[in-house]
């Protein structure tokens, strides 16, 4: 129980620890400590940001989905338009191409019956003059009385 | 234990005596030279020029431990995931810097490391408090003997420092020392000579304050010196008490066959009981350590 040189002893060995330990054990410990703390911060920050971002994608997504949807439909919308268009003009050009084929044959067979006319015309006309020469043959004079047969020719 | 008078008193008697190295008194037929005390008596009448071998060897063997396992800790502190080691050190230093930063608000790097030294190195001095009592001292009995060719009698070795008050005050007056250190660096020389003599009794006049002053001194020099004091006994007086129940359950051991299976329980119950008190007063010491310095770094 004697106070001694132990007293003197014992603090200058507590002071010499405390200084070791300041220097050389607290810092680097507290410094681990708080760059885990750190790392751990910003680890959670990241986290939670990659969640915003991809709830922002999950909206982007149902939005470029909706975008696609519409412009699909718009898409057949102008398809059918334009096959009903395709019809109706194809149908359009039919008719007018039966309506040109048509007038064509009314055209043709107008021709062919004026044509035909023409003919049997001329054939009565030569048949009347063959008859009417035959008749005639003595008293009328061809080439004098040839306007009146023409003018008879064309009212037949 | 060894030696020809074994008796109760005997026995506790060579248990509480330090092994001391000093100079031998003018009385003394080695007068002048150092040498080992072979007795109390010898120990007593070297006085201040003495120093306590065991409880430096073994203050300075457990804060070398303290200090090399954090410092292996430390150096190889990493932020990623912590192995077993720093995982335990990160642990303790959380749970002091924790403490810290409850009870002191000001800024000062020494603190903290200061509270974790207090802690761990009590600590570990206190827990060898637990290691049965005869069992060092019969090794440095042995040793003492074979080695140094001394009667195994003489070797005195007590294996606990906090209970040998030349440790707990060498720590206590340390404090004491920073606390008057920073408390003159922070407020002054005039606020630290003011904060001694204008309180607790303030007055607003001149005249009454001079005549208030020697009384004001008087209260806070008390409480000033009171500090160091109670700090140190209290660590002091509970480990001592401690061991001296150790010591006496000890005794029951030569006591016959019955006394002596009593002897193991009773051992066995204060030791589980004073593992409390030993992490308990390493904590106080720590913590009072701590607020002493706040109140260093603030006025009150």
């Amino acid at each position: 129980m004697n106070i001694n040189l132990t007293l003197i002893g014992q603090s200058i060995t507590f002071a010499l620890f405390v200084w070791f330990c300041m220097k050389y054990i607290w810092p680097p410990v507290m410094g681990a400590l708080e760059a885990r703390r750190k790392e751990i911060a910003d680890g959670l920050a990241a986290a939670e940001r990659g969640q915003h971002e991809q709830e922002l994608a999950e909206k982007r997504a149902v939005e470029h989905i909706k975008d696609a949807k519409g412009q699909a439909s718009d898409i057949i919308t102008q398809a059918q338009k334009r096959a009903s268009e395709i019809v109706e003009e194809a149908k359009g050009d039919a008719k007018t191409e039966a309506d040109r084929i048509v007038t064509g044959a009314n055209a043709e067979i107008e021709q062919e019956t004026n044509r035909a006319r023409e003919q049997l015309r001329q054939e009565v006309v030569t048949l009347a003059i063959a008859g009417a020469e035959k008749v005639l043959k003595r008293e009328v004079d061809k080439d004098a009385h040839a306007s009146t047969l023409n003018d008879l020719a064309t009212q037949l | 234990m060894a030696g020809e008078a074994l008796t109760a008193s005997g026995y506790i008697k060579h248990h509480l005596q330090n092994l001391t190295y000093g100079k031998f008194p003018e009385s003394h037929e080695q007068a002048g030279s150092w040498g080992f005390a072979h007795t109390a008596q010898e120990a007593k009448e070297m006085g201040f020029m003495a120093i306590h071998v065991d409880t430096m060897f073994f203050s300075i063997l457990l804060g070398a431990l303290f200090l090399f396992i954090f410092r292996k800790a430390a150096k190889s502190a990493t932020e990623g995931v912590p192995g077993g080691l720093q995982n335990f050190v990160e642990w303790i230093i959380e749970f002091i810097d924790n403490s810290v930063r409850g009870s002191f608000t000001g800024k000062n790097p020494i603190v903290a490391p200061m509270a974790l030294t207090l802690f761990v190195w009590i600590l570990l001095m206190n827990l060898m408090d637990l290691v049965p009592v005869d069992w060092l001292p019969q090794v440095a009995g042995i040793v003492g003997s074979t080695v140094l060719g001394m009667d195994p009698h003489h070797v005195f070795f007590r294996v606990v420092p906090t209970t040998d008050p030349n440790a707990t005050f060498g720590m206590s007056l340390a404090i004491f020392a920073l606390t008057i250190f920073y408390g003159i660096k922070i407020k002054g020389i005039g606020g630290f000579m003011a904060e001694l003599t204008m309180q607790p009794f303030e007055a607003k006049s001149i005249p009454m304050k001079v005549l208030l002053l020697p009384i004001n001194f008087f209260l806070e020099f008390v409480g000033l010196i009171s500090k160091p004091i109670s700090l140190s006994l209290r660590l002091f007086g509970n480990l001592y008490a401690g061991e001296m129940i150790f010591i006496l359950i000890a005794l029951l051991f030569s006591s016959g066959i019955g006394l002596g299976i009593f002897a193991g329980v009773l051992q066995w119950a204060w030791a589980v009981f004073h593992i409390l008190i030993v992490m308990l007063q390493a904590f106080i010491f720590m913590t009072l350590a701590v607020v002493y310095m706040e109140m260093a770094h603030h006025s009150h």
